[in-house]
């Protein structure tokens, strides 16, 4: 596609500049440039290139002007996070920043088992380089290590889940795969067996129980805006190869993923709502909601087919989309406002260091408060909609008591963000510095928050947005 | 009908006034900040009275219907309208508003505006939550105005405040979670609609209509609040700020009764049939029981606190007889309690403002420092109590003649509380009010100065005006009354 090689080129010509401010704007300057590029090309038919191994449709081309987006976001909040500190100080960070966005263009847009793979290992490597940038820092190290380790893993359990379905069909490519599996022409035990592996890489990748161990470690341990990074683009692409593999070439094996899935998603909803309580540093917390979060997305995913009746799948495939995407932003910016108040080198991803936010600055306070709340899904915010749209497909498809379940862990979960909004609000504060920050980064965060409000009271654009790509996609 | 959106101002006027006060930012502009609360909060308390003058006291329908598109992807509309049993909440609503903005004229001087705001806000909110007809929109409003008042209570409660947020925000939470699955199996069971309207005509089977009533049920008994969920109540109370009692008692506490009438009973009458000796136990439990709770309370908040529950007791008991009188006499009790709780929480206020403390055993002898105080005070007691010609006594009547119909034994268990009722507010009155100055800080006391009195005499007119002339607020109820009890009478079952 002509657009993976526009960032390739792009990111070349970045990787030869030395000055850092060059290099931010070169940067944000490619991605711009990358989902104009994207948003001109996108014609909405569903089109193949490269003998078939890439499919650039609707849904892909949303996704990946998501991306974008989310990736700038980014970096504006990280840039002076990075300029405050020597190890990090380096081109290196925005270089990764944008392989790891292109491995994400690669699994978003792959219409084939290899290019999934290779986007991911795109996409992990830099984002395992990542995490250990901060070279002298034991915890990142550590996180690095551990991440690596148990990403290599998954990629094995991905890469022999593949095998086998390659076994069964005989092709890799997604759509081939589909049709062959509609023919009737494969060994359904050999698939089977297949996609139990596939799974676990997927649900390794995110981050959903049990293969969620390495998150808290990699969230607590990287540094800030290396978390904030995995912490809202990647879960986009996640979310793109769970479509790709499993709804566009696995949809007749349906009833066995999707009870793979509800197991997960409990699970997680139920291990990361509960273990997020007692964590004391902001980034762990964030890290075991994230895994709720994946967990309450997945109940989308889960509800598609009932019975062998698709009549529900684009409607909860399309919450899952709208989920993760509210999902993503309010992520962003609850990292962005620990990168806002983490200044002059010291870090803020103690929990008590929001202690009496609202006296310091009401402003940053109340748009911390939005981002809680839209996570704990209270409205008007954002997030309340997407929990609403995911559960009214639970409810569409009749799983009522699976709703219970997830309403109930959600509430278990509005605990510690009421923490949140206790900490900054009821505590008197311990630090009474001035909150500052450039000029950028406070319009951004507080554009941030206003779409998260804003978002929760006009939810039908995203919304329709999402179930419109998701039907010329499907 | 009125082209003026009325409804949309009495939501949106003080939710902006709320943000505006926001906006003059910190305590140095208070002053402000306090005018400009109370502009808002009369602001819109004066777009609600058109709603009744220009109610049409004939028809049972929704008025001053407003309908939108909202989320056309989930049939979701903004749909707005009252009818004679909302109605007279959004008045009540508002009014308070003003009465709260006052009340925290001179106690609060710490983060006056966000204070100020948050009650603006929640007021447009609680106005949203009684004139929503759409089932989202509704949700929307009611989880929406737990933020406002967890972080009232939070901020400027008293020192166990985090634990009585925590508890309120959960408790309720916890209720509206189980409602909003029961709204989406509505929704997909009426095949994609969201009109509460459209809802109370869709057939339903028993076992279906029964687990509906007890998803409700849950949600709006903890909002109520009926025994046994009550108990987040009393620390909510206990902690919160004067201005944020207030509006629990009077306002917040209706919320779940409102529920009743507006889902529990016409989505699923047979089921409320069907189950109304299990809510007529838990609101004689509720009567009795915790009106010898709080004749034991040592701290008056919590004494009045209890006695709200008991009043609401009532309130459940007056739906689930399913006749006119019951109904009418539980909406006159919720407003008469509206005004009475308010003016009683109020008057703790008073007396904590000087005395710092709620202890019943701190004071002693208060008429002789605060006579005029103690003068509003009595009369506010005797209404709590039930005394004729004050509201108080019009809706306990009517509940308890609509009892007396029922079934003797009923009406009887419920007479009882009268004297209970009596016991335990005029005994609470006559420790704190009447005998020797207790200590030389009771001595020192002033007496109220001109912004309480005025709130007293506000109160006053509501509590009087309602027992001794109750016309103008039944009158309003009735057809659409006669209209709910009609159709709660139909079984939907096919």
């Amino acid at each position: 596609m002509l657009l993976m090689a526009c960032v390739i080129l792009i990111v070349d010509l970045v990787v030869k500049e030395r000055k850092r401010t060059v290099i931010f704007v070169a940067t944000q300057l490619t991605l711009v440039g990358a989902a104009v590029i994207t948003f001109a090309i996108s014609s909405g038919d569903i089109a193949y290139t490269f003998s078939n191994m890439y499919v650039s449709d609707l849904m892909g081309d949303l996704l990946k002007l998501l991306v974008y987006l989310t990736v700038i976001i980014v970096l504006f909040y990280s840039r002076d996070y990075i300029l405050e500190r020597e190890q990090m100080a380096r081109s290196e960070y925005y270089v990764l920043a944008l392989f790891a966005t292109l491995g994400m263009m690669v699994m978003i847009s792959a219409n084939h088992f290899l290019t999934v793979y290779i986007g991911l290992e795109l996409l992990s490597l830099s984002l395992y380089a990542l995490v250990a940038m901060n070279r002298d820092s034991v915890p990142a190290t550590e996180a690095a290590m551990k991440y690596f380790v148990l990403g290599a893993l998954a990629s094995g359990l991905l890469l022999y889940g593949m095998s086998m379905i390659y076994g069964a069909t005989g092709t890799l490519e997604i759509t081939a795969v589909a049709e062959r599996l509609y023919m009737g022409q494969a060994n359904k035990s050999i698939l089977v067996f297949g996609l139990v592996f596939l799974v676990s890489g997927i649900a390794f990748k995110l981050g959903v129980v049990p293969f969620h161990m390495w998150i808290p470690d990699v969230y607590h341990g990287a540094p800030t805006a290396v978390a904030l990074f995995i912490a809202s683009a990647p879960k986009l692409a996640a979310f793109a190869i769970v479509v790709r593999m499993l709804v566009n070439g696995l949809i007749v094996l349906a009833q066995d993923w999707q009870t793979m899935l509800i197991l997960l998603a409990v699970l997680s909803m139920a291990v990361g709502n509960i273990a997020a309580i007692a964590q004391t540093n902001l980034k762990r917390m964030l890290a075991y909601s994230a895994i709720s979060h994946m967990g309450f997305m997945l109940l989308g995913l889960v509800t598609g087919i009932v019975d062998g009746d698709a009549r529900f799948a684009l409607n909860a495939y399309s919450s899952s989309m709208f989920y993760v995407i509210t999902y993503v932003l309010t992520s962003a910016g609850t990292f962005g406002m620990i990168l806002l108040l983490a200044r002059g080198g010291l870090e803020s991803d103690q929990i008590d260091d929001f202690k009496g936010l609202n006296k310091r600055s009401p402003w940053f306070a109340a748009v911390m408060m939005m981002m809680m709340f839209s996570m704990a899904g209270i409205p008007f915010f954002v997030g309340f909609f997407a929990k609403f749209s995911v559960l009214q497909a639970v409810v569409a498809a009749g799983y009522l008591w699976l709703a219970v379940v997830a309403v109930l862990f959600s509430l278990v979960g509005c605990f510690y963000y009421l923490r949140i909004v206790k900490i900054m609000y009821f505590d008197p504060p311990t630090n009474t510095a001035q909150i500052e920050a450039p000029l950028d980064m406070k319009i951004l965060m507080s554009a941030n928050g206003l779409a998260v409000a804003l978002l929760g009271i006009f939810p039908q654009a995203l919304m329709s947005v999402c179930a419109f790509a998701l039907l010329r996609s499907l | 009908m009125l082209a003026t959106p009325l409804l949309s101002l009495a939501i949106w006027v003080p939710i902006l006034a709320g943000l505006v006060v926001l906006a003059t930012g910190a305590d140095r502009n208070a002053p402000l900040a306090r005018m400009l609360a109370l502009l808002g909060a009369i602001a819109g308390l004066l777009v609600t009275i058109p709603l009744y003058t220009g109610f049409d006291l004939n028809t049972p329908a929704m008025q001053f219907v407003e309908l939108h598109r909202w989320i056309p992807r989930f049939n979701v509309h903004y749909h707005l309208g009252v009818d004679g049993i909302s109605m007279l909440f959004v008045l009540l609503n508002s009014f308070i508003t003003v009465t709260v903005i006052l009340a925290g004229w001179q106690v609060i001087t710490s983060r006056v505006a966000q204070y100020n705001a948050g009650f603006l806000i929640m007021s447009g909110l609680l106005n949203g939550i009684f004139s929503s007809l759409d089932g989202v929109l509704f949700y929307v409003f009611f989880e929406a105005s737990l933020i406002p008042l967890y972080l009232i209570i939070g901020i400027w409660g008293g020192s166990n405040r985090v634990y009585a947020a925590f508890k309120f925000f959960l408790f309720t939470l916890m209720g509206s979670l189980l409602f909003l699955i029961a709204l989406l199996f509505l929704f997909v069971e009426s095949g994609g609609s969201f009109s509460i309207l459209e809802w109370h005509n869709l057939p339903l089977g028993l076992s279906t209509q029964t687990w509906l009533f007890l998803a409700f049920l849950v949600a709006f008994a903890v909002k109520v609040p009926m025994w046994p969920v009550h108990t987040w109540l009393p620390d909510a109370h206990v902690e919160a700020p004067t201005g944020g009692s207030i509006v629990l008692a009077a306002i917040a506490l209706k919320l779940g009764a409102y529920g009743f009438l507006r889902f529990s009973l016409p989505i699923a009458p047979d089921a409320a049939h069907e189950l109304s000796w299990l809510l007529i136990t838990l609101s004689l439990i509720a009567i009795i029981y915790i009106g010898f709770v709080a004749l034991v309370q040592e701290d008056m908040k919590k004494l009045v606190a209890y006695s709200s529950i008991a009043h609401m007791g009532f309130v459940t008991l007056g739906f689930f007889m399913f006749s006119a009188l019951g109904v009418e006499g539980a909406l006159v009790q919720m407003i008469s309690h509206g005004f009475v709780s308010g003016a009683m929480f109020f008057s703790i206020g008073v007396m904590y403002d000087r005395m710092h403390s709620r202890q019943i055993a701190d004071y002693g002898g208060v008429v002789n420092s605060m006579p005029k105080f103690a003068a509003f005070f009595m009369l506010f007691a005797m209404a709590n109590a039930g005394l004729p010609a004050t509201s108080g006594f019009v809706g306990e009547f009517m509940i308890i003649l609509a009892a007396v119909d029922y079934n003797f034994w009923v009406a009887f268990a419920a007479a009882t509380t009268m004297i209970v009722g009596a016991a335990y507010t005029l005994w609470m009155y006559k420790r704190v009010v009447f005998g020797a100055v207790a200590n030389h800080h009771v001595a020192e006391l002033t007496d109220i100065n001109g912004r309480e009195f005025l709130i007293f005499v506000l109160f006053a007119a509501g509590a009087l005006g309602m027992g001794l002339y109750p016309q103008p607020f039944t009158e309003v109820m009735h057809s659409s009354v006669n209209e709910l009890l009609r159709h709660v009478a139909l079984s939907k079952i096919q």
